[in-house]
């Protein structure tokens, strides 16, 4: 068994009525009592009839516009929308206008028989509005090219998204034809047009003035036009027949405007994240790149054959300085070798030994005198010393 | 490539995000990235001057001018 909260359960009747497509704008005839006008500015009362009661509200910004004196026990047509007060949990009416049952009660009453009317044929029915397209190319624009309302839509189109183009059907919005000329207009922009959607858009006024667009004939061709209609008649409270047989009803032609347009400085947004996010993708998959490239010139420097060529080069360098250091090492002993023996050499040089004051005796014939048992008495002799030769004579023996 | 200037905005913003999603893919070899990244830049730079030369255009329905 599924249990609910208290605000739970309020929170789904209260959708229940929002939701609903008669309660959202309603007409009301009854009675006034328990009138309390609070000190806030917003006005309390009861609707009654012979049968039943309904509590209203009607907040200050409502209740200021009320011109007519309303006292306790005065039959009134009430309009606005119902809904529930969570907090006590009463549904009540939401009172935008208030108006004396008189002269124009016939035409409340019209109002209402042609909303059921319409209603009951399916008029209204969610599943025949039309989506508004995100990005329009061509807005058609029905309304009264001299109102204050035309300026409004221009504006917030130029501003929101000026790469549209605006295709205006010029109709006046108020006087007897208006409803026929209205329905010719978009007419028009079926037949001749490539409009992605239409605003059909009225100012404020009087209830008396928003009339011309409570119109069966109006609403059936609101309703069948191809392109879709976004209405905006009125100020936010006005809720005219026009309004429910349109694919979306904005509260003003300014927000008509606006649902009909995608935002240019969200545009911008948009363009720079997707730009950003192409140079990011982008940047990213050169580095995704880069990496898979530095990967394979390592995997190939591996398998390289470069490599067991510089390991034989290192090889070779090795060997060649192996075979440097011993023939260093040979060469240097040899050379010690070399020089002693040139030493043993010098020692032996005759020169040398005259240099050290030695001399060498030789006979006339030249032959060298190596003893004395080889001279006689009176022979001469060579005596060679370092610098020069000298002759001498033999005195005794 | 020059069929980028006549694209209207919402045309040209959707080849965009179609040729992020297909960069984002990583199924592209580097060569089609840099064409793909290349038409992309043009895309935007497309939106982006459409964006600056904006200005509403205004026409009556019973102008004959229209297309």
């Amino acid at each position: 068994m599924q249990t609910f909260s208290v605000w739970q359960i309020t929170r789904h009747i209260r959708g229940l009525l929002d939701e609903d497509g008669v309660l959202g704008g309603v007409w009301v005839q009854g009675e006034v009592s328990n009138l309390t006008k609070a000190a806030s500015g917003h006005w309390y009362f009861t609707l009654k009839d012979a049968k039943a009661q309904l509590r209203c509200v009607m907040f200050r910004s409502a209740a200021q516009a009320v011109r007519l004196k309303v006292k306790v026990g005065d039959e009134i047509l009430a309009q606005g929308r119902i809904s529930v007060y969570e907090a006590r949990g009463d549904y009540q009416l939401y009172v935008n206008h208030i108006k004396a049952v008189g002269g124009t009660g016939d035409l409340y009453r019209q109002f209402e028989a042609l909303k059921a009317k319409l209603a009951a044929e399916g008029l209204f029915d969610p599943s025949r509005k039309a989506p508004i397209p995100d990005f329009p190319r061509q807005i058609g624009i029905v309304t009264s090219p001299t109102a204050a309302a035309y300026q409004d839509i221009l504006n917030v189109l130029r501003r929101r998204f000026p790469l549209a183009k605006l295709i205006l059907s010029p109709t006046p919005v108020q006087g007897k034809e208006a409803a026929v000329q209205i329905v010719k207009a978009l007419q028009a922009l079926n037949r001749r047009t490539k409009a992605d959607v239409i605003i059909l858009a009225r100012g404020g006024g009087s209830m008396e003035d928003l009339w011309r667009f409570n119109d069966e004939g109006l609403a059936r061709a609101v309703a069948d036009s191809r392109i879709p209609v976004i209405s905006g008649i009125g100020h936010e409270i006005d809720f005219t027949i026009a309004d429910f047989a349109a694919d979306l009803r904005a509260p003003t032609p300014s927000a008509a405007a606006e649902l009909a347009t995608p935002n240019q400085a969200d545009l911008r947004m948009d363009l720079d994240r997707l730009t950003g996010q192409l140079d990011d993708l982008f940047d990213g998959g050169l580095a995704n790149q880069r990496q898979a490239l530095r990967q394979a010139r390592q995997t190939l420097a591996y398998a390289s054959p470069l490599n067991s060529i510089q390991q034989a080069q290192r090889q070779l360098r090795q060997g060649q300085s192996r075979l440097n250091r011993i023939i260093h090492q040979d060469t240097a002993r040899l050379n010690e070798i070399l020089s002693s023996r040139k030493k043993a050499l010098e020692a032996a040089n005759p020169a040398s030994i005259l240099a050290r004051g030695y001399a060498a005796v030789r006979d006339e014939a030249g032959h060298l005198i190596r003893s004395a048992s080889q001279v006689r008495r009176h022979q001469r002799l060579t005596v060679q010393l370092r610098d020069d030769h000298i002759r001498v004579k033999v005195e005794d023996q | 490539m020059s069929d980028i200037e006549k694209l209207s905005y919402e045309e040209a913003l959707r080849q965009l995000e179609s040729i992020i999603s297909e960069l984002e893919s990583g199924k592209l070899s580097l060569e089609e990235s840099v064409d793909f990244y290349e038409q992309g830049q043009r895309l935007s730079a497309h939106c982006q001057a459409l964006l600056e030369a904006a200005e509403l255009k205004i026409q009556r329905v019973d102008d004959d001018s229209q297309p």
